[in-house]
């Protein structure tokens, strides 16, 4: 009842854990059973190992958290080596972040990983783009729309574009990341945010910026997934703010194939887990028989 | 580990800000590991890691100072209130691999950790505990240290001045030091001068507490280490410390 055929891979749930926010799935195996969740996603990898940021890395606001990791994570080529095989235990669609700070970057790590049996790629394009003078790949759409059209001519895995929600058109960015070949798009990213430290008279990051996720965003990241789901006919994976089965049902209701659950495992890492449970009594009570019902209904 | 409801027993305020918290938990637990404790919600959204002070039969204790609204609100607790509980966590300290003369070294809060740490180890154990401002959980050291030092800014009858000032490694086979990172670092250089072995035990701001969100990095030889799952534990030479 729950199972959703995304990219022409099965998902026995809509429910998939957000990059950066369940690690390689490991972590949390000895709290929860990972082989119940719908789909991992990788921490967001990098052609090369990163350190990630100095400095404080997470703060907590109302309603939210502001993180600034650094995609702190091994390199591509030791997660094929030491986690994939980890990983693929569970049973479930094994998505692989891929992030990147140059178009080179992102070709030669989506090479890598189309050699390896990971499901799908999720293209964030949120990382600062050195070479286009620090600017985001994932804001202006005709940037973005080089980066995934690059990729998409070097992978033959479903690729799924990860949009970042400071983008200056939502909905254009995610017809122009189709138009360069997304298979899917997965929205929203982190939104970009500070915290003062009043005392020390300085921002609380060394980047002075940092990316807002958690229920205070829910709303406008469920907006955004609604206008995107009606502007394109690729399948779309809603994230941003979902803690519980309400909020997931409002997302698939706004067009959302599958949903993605970050901050909520850190609020409660049965969460995933309970929303699958919440997702299956209410279509349960309310006699639901599939997910297609629903979906978009909005 | 293991995330689950347990109950209050009790939580006690030892100090203007300080409690101490027992929470009905029966688990397994190494000095100087930590839970991630949450009673409440949704509000805020992040749990909070709070050391163990002492174990004891099915309960274990948490001594913790209210910093901000988590805190606050773990203060506000009564005998049978609920908390969530994610742990214990981390690789803690192997007490009984420590022989001789060892010296636990502590400023404010820091003290928390080592009562527990205390209790597991054999030999003759002096304790160095810094405060500036009066002092608490002292006397429970008493059973279990041979010489107990404390300085205070604020209260009369105690040496006024830093804890590193009173301690010499030269006198001990192991150093076992919790507190702020200034203190931490100057204690790990005072060791290395002796060549007396030193272990940190390190903190930080935290979302999972499992080792996934890279939240609770800390800068050492080997590169970034989490807090929670490669520490809380570190040999102080290893840590490069950014106070």
């Amino acid at each position: 009842m729950l199972d959703v055929k995304f990219c022409g891979i099965d998902f026995k749930n809509p429910v998939l854990v957000a990059s950066g926010t369940f690690g390689f799935g490991m972590e949390y195996e000895k709290i929860i059973d990972v082989s119940r969740l719908g789909g991992l996603i990788t921490k967001g990898l990098t052609l090369n190992k990163k350190e990630g940021n100095e400095g404080i890395r997470i703060h907590e606001v109302r309603g939210g958290m502001l993180n600034s990791i650094g995609l702190q994570n091994p390199g591509i080529d030791e997660f094929i080596e030491k986690y994939l095989e980890g990983m693929k235990k569970y049973g479930v669609p094994i998505i692989a972040n891929l992030g990147g700070s140059s178009i080179e970057d992102y070709v030669k790590g989506a090479e890598r990983l189309d050699k390896t049996d990971i499901d799908m790629i999720e293209l964030n394009i949120s990382c600062p783009n050195v070479k286009e003078g620090g600017m985001n790949f994932g804001i202006k759409s005709s940037v973005a729309k080089e980066v995934v059209k690059s990729v998409r001519a070097s992978t033959k895995k479903p690729l799924m574009v990860k949009l970042s929600p400071n983008a200056e058109d939502i909905v254009d960015m995610a017809v122009k990341c189709v138009e360069a070949g997304a298979d899917a798009i997965s929205l929203v990213n982190t939104f970009k945010g500070m915290a003062i430290d009043i005392y020390k008279r300085r921002p609380v990051f060394n980047n002075t910026f940092a990316g807002l996720s958690g229920p205070a965003i829910k709303p406008i990241a469920l907006r955004m997934v609604y206008e995107v789901s009606k502007a394109v006919d690729v399948p779309v994976c809603g994230l941003g703010g979902i803690i519980d089965y309400k909020d997931a049902v409002e997302f698939i209701m706004a067009g959302a194939h599958l949903i993605q659950i970050g901050t909520a495992n850190f609020m409660n890492p049965r969460a995933s887990i309970e929303i699958i449970e919440g997702i299956e009594r209410f279509m349960e009570r309310e006699n639901i028989k599939s997910l297609d019902e629903i979906r978009g209904i909005v | 580990m293991e995330y689950k409801e347990v109950l209050v027993y009790s939580n006690i305020k030892v100090e203007e800000d300080i409690y101490v918290l027992s929470l009905i938990i029966g688990d397994d637990v190494k000095a100087g590991q930590f839970y991630m404790l949450k009673a409440w919600d949704e509000e805020p959204i992040l749990a909070r890691p709070i050391s163990v002070h002492s174990v004891e039969d099915g309960v274990v204790k948490f001594a913790y100072q209210v910093k901000g609204r988590g805190t606050k609100i773990l203060s506000s607790l009564k005998p049978e209130d609920k908390v969530y509980v994610l742990g214990p966590i981390g690789n803690g300290l192997d007490t009984q691999k420590f022989k001789g003369k060892i010296a636990l070294i502590s400023g404010g809060i820091g003290i928390a950790p080592m009562l527990q740490i205390a209790k597991g180890l054999d030999g003759e154990i002096d304790l160095y505990a810094g405060f500036n401002k009066s002092p608490y959980l002292i006397d429970e050291f008493r059973k279990y240290c041979t010489n107990i030092y404390v300085t205070s800014e604020k209260d009369e009858g105690y040496f006024k001045g830093f804890i590193t000032e009173i301690f010499n490694p030269f006198e001990y086979n192991v150093v076992i030091c919790c507190g702020p990172e200034v203190m931490m670092k100057r204690v790990v250089e005072m060791c290395k001068n002796y060549a007396t072995p030193v272990y940190v035990l390190m903190e930080n701001k935290m979302a999972c507490g499992v080792g996934a969100c890279l939240g609770c990095a800390c800068n050492t030889k080997e590169g970034k280490k989490r807090v929670c799952v490669d520490g809380p534990v570190f040999k102080g030479t290893d840590v490069m410390f950014s106070a």
